[in-house]
């Protein structure tokens, strides 16, 4: 037990105590915690809600997590001041210093076209003249530049693409369920048909399709992983759903006479939908890595585009000088892994928190070694 | 259990249906010109020669219409011969291959299947020893070692990955080269002393008795089968790891234990055989999406198989043969789902002995 300041203040004699007493005691304040009061915060969001923050807040994994994703939210947040773009261009297009093919090392100096200098590089080195931090790839693109402003498009497609996987999955999967018979079958069908595709493949041809309708953008990457990234959802919130809708209070419900969409929208949607927001909001490292791929397969964006996937694809025009060139393959892809790794982490904690099997087993296993 | 492989059965042509409606949908964004490359190698530059080509095939006919002709082909009125139809197992023209898509996929094919074939065995085995280790020693060093283990590989992107171990195995040590085959093994094919008899590199090395052929093959395997392994590990640990955990929890584990039999036989004779029914399912998804071409890993390593052929079709926007690739790779997935559901029902004795 750690002895905080406050704690001996409350307990003077504790340190006087022998050790065979100390265990006791300490059994004692077991017994207190179990008996716990149930703080204010616990009383407003509910016991589970509380119970998973709770988990959420105290896994070391999770706290791994949680601090990586803030980190790249605070890093996309403030990417100009971070990298200060050139004023009057697109803050996502990467800066390019000439039009050189061959690649610089890191800590190179700009040449030309150099952007402005953030006031913090000055301050931690006092040089005046800008570097290449992370040096440039092929066709003098700044590798830096890119990190830094790929993280503010990687936030953006992860999320947006989340949110719409979301909407859509919940719709189909609630409308689904709630109609059940043959609604619930047609539906179900339709899913597994959009299971059956390969995934990369599938959002690859979509992808490809619409780039020479929509123009090189985000936009054809992001609509691909939507159009193919809905599937499970609906099956989570589908099976909650159902679970949900055996429960006595919506019988209740049912016996004194609501009304079917109310029952849907007041009493069962919003006690199956939990667990699929939670998860759901945890794959935003998944669609980020699967947008890199298709990037890296020289799908979507311009050429240019502050975009984690695409600096990566430069490196394969030098597969074999990789050794030289390795700041094109490292930087990007340590981001990447980082991002991704982030969101994971966070996830793996939040999917042993809510799975009651394994919580039960966890008891199970903690009961048995006490 | 008949009852289920049936109606399992019954759904094969639902999925397939389904699945040639999606591919179409998707080809109606391209232009009715492109989508000619459906029926013919060389489509017309000439207006009025596209024209009569787009008439020809109906390519601006109602979209049911364009359906049935992709379906079972379309005749051309001049030379009475049929063009197209994916039923006759025309898939249209590559303009990247130069050839048929089809024609593309044979090429392709056993490049591809060689690459599954050496990289499922170290997948499946590793990775359910990981995981069933994982899962005896539950929350001990092991367990977190898997756990983090596992993490990182479902974080480590393949493209990221490859480009790493291609760094360090080719650019720095030399050791491992991207490709199939170096290029003197590819002269000595060409000029005729090595013959080639399934396709399949390490196969003929052996049937032509040429060590330093296979050792070239393997030579070039080994990336693309470490990469495909590493990020296929941290599913097979995980679903392993999760299956043997809740099997040794259940009551007749007790029982077992009870009977006074040492936990190694218990784990042996009555944990294993439940624990290991999900993965039979993951193991088919494996194999099947080993086979259709694992489009990033065989990008990375340049390997010629199916989804390097596919990657760079779609990068230059050749939507008509990634579309067949598609196609091909949709088509065994179904065909591989329905044997893996057949013998998961054969393997789980609540399925296999169930009578409704």
């Amino acid at each position: 037990m750690k002895a905080t300041p406050e704690r001996n203040l409350n307990n003077h004699s504790e340190n006087g105590l022998s050790t065979e007493s100390k265990e006791k005691l300490n059994l004692l304040k077991a017994d207190v915690i179990a008996t716990r009061k149930v703080g204010r915060l616990e009383r407003i969001i509910g016991k589970e809600t509380y119970r998973i923050l709770k988990g959420l807040v105290t896994t070391p994994t999770s706290i791994i997590g949680l601090v990586l994703i803030a980190l790249f939210v605070i890093i996309a947040l403030a990417a100009p001041i971070i990298a200060p773009p050139i004023p009057g261009t697109n803050p996502y297009s990467m800066p390019r210093d000439g039009y050189s093919a061959q690649p610089k090392p890191p800590m190179s100096e700009w040449k030309s076209g150099t952007p402005p200098i953030p006031f913090w590089y000055t301050a931690l080195t006092g040089r005046e003249e800008w570097v290449h931090l992370m040096g440039t790839s092929s066709n003098a693109y700044d590798i830096f530049y890119g990190v830094v402003w790929g993280t503010r498009t990687a936030l953006k497609t992860g999320v947006i693409i989340e949110i719409a996987t979301l909407i859509i999955g919940i719709l189909v999967g609630s409308i689904s369920a709630y109609y059940g018979g043959v609604v619930d079958n047609i539906i179900m069908r339709i899913v597994d048909i959009f299971m059956t595709l390969p995934f990369i493949l599938a959002a690859l041809i979509l992808a490809a399709v619409l780039m020479p309708v929509l123009g090189r953008s985000t936009l054809p990457s992001v609509i691909a992983l939507i159009v193919f990234g809905w599937m499970s959802y609906a099956r989570l919130i589908r099976g909650d759903i159902l679970a949900v809708k055996e429960r006595d209070y919506v019988l209740a419900a049912r016996v004194i006479g609501v009304r079917n969409s109310k029952i849907l929208f007041k009493h069962i949607i919003p006690n199956a939908i939990f667990p699929t927001l939670v998860m759901a909001s945890m794959d935003i490292g998944t669609y980020v890595l699967n947008f890199a791929a298709l990037s890296f397969l020289g799908i979507g964006t311009e050429v240019g585009y502050s975009d984690w996937g695409q600096i990566l694809s430069f490196a394969r025009d030098w597969i074999t000088q990789l050794g030289t060139y390795w700041y094109i393959v490292v930087y990007p892809g340590i981001t990447l892994i980082l991002f991704v790794l982030g969101w994971n982490l966070l996830g793996d904690a939040v999917r042993d928190v809510m799975d009651p099997r394994i919580r039960k087993m966890q008891e199970a296993s903690s009961s048995s070694e006490s | 259990m008949t009852t289920y492989i049936i109606r399992r059965i019954l759904l094969v042509p639902l999925l397939l249906l389904g699945v040639t409606i999606i591919i179409f949908g998707m080809l109606q964004f391209l232009q009715p010109a492109e989508r000619a490359a459906l029926y013919i190698r060389d489509i017309p530059k000439n207006p009025e020669a596209l024209e009569s080509v787009i008439r020809t095939y109906g390519l601006d006919k109602p979209i049911y219409i364009q359906y049935w002709n992709w379906l079972v082909g379309q005749k051309n009125p001049n030379t009475g011969e049929i063009h197209g139809g994916i039923l006759r197992g025309d898939f249209g023209y590559s303009r990247v291959g130069a050839e048929p898509v089809i024609d593309m996929i044979k090429h392709r094919f056993p490049a591809t299947l060689e690459l599954a074939i050496w990289a499922i065995i170290p997948i499946i085995v590793v990775g359910v020893w990981l995981g069933i280790q994982a899962a005896i020693n539950h929350n001990k060093f092991i367990d977190q070692f898997a756990r983090v283990f596992s993490i990182i590989g479902y974080s480590f992107p393949a493209f990221v990955f490859g480009l790493l171990v291609l760094m360090i195995f080719y650019a720095n040590l030399k050791w491992f080269p991207p490709g199939r085959l170096s290029n003197w093994v590819i002269a000595e094919i060409n000029s005729g002393s090595f013959k080639t008899y399934t396709n399949l590199m390490t196969i003929d090395a052996l049937i032509n008795g040429r060590l330093d052929v296979l050792w070239d093959a393997l030579r070039h395997l080994i990336l693309p089968v470490i990469t495909l392994s590493y990020i296929s590990w941290a599913t097979f640990l995980r679903i392993t790891r999760s299956s043997m955990l809740e099997t040794l929890n259940q009551d007749y584990m007790t029982t077992a234990k009870a009977k006074g039999i040492s936990t190694k036989v218990a784990i042996k004779k009555h944990a294993l055989p439940n624990a290991l029914i999900p993965v039979v399912t993951i193991s088919g998804f494996t194999v099947v999406s080993l086979l259709g071409g694992v489009v990033i890993t065989e990008t990375i390593f340049n390997f010629p198989g199916i989804g390097s052929a596919a990657a760079n079709a779609a990068s230059q926007l050749d939507v008509v043969t990634v579309l067949g690739f598609a196609l091909f790779n949709g088509v065994i997935l179904i065909l591989a789902n329905l044997v893996a559901d057949i013998l998961y029902a054969l393997v789980d004795p609540r399925i296999r002995l169930s009578t409704n």
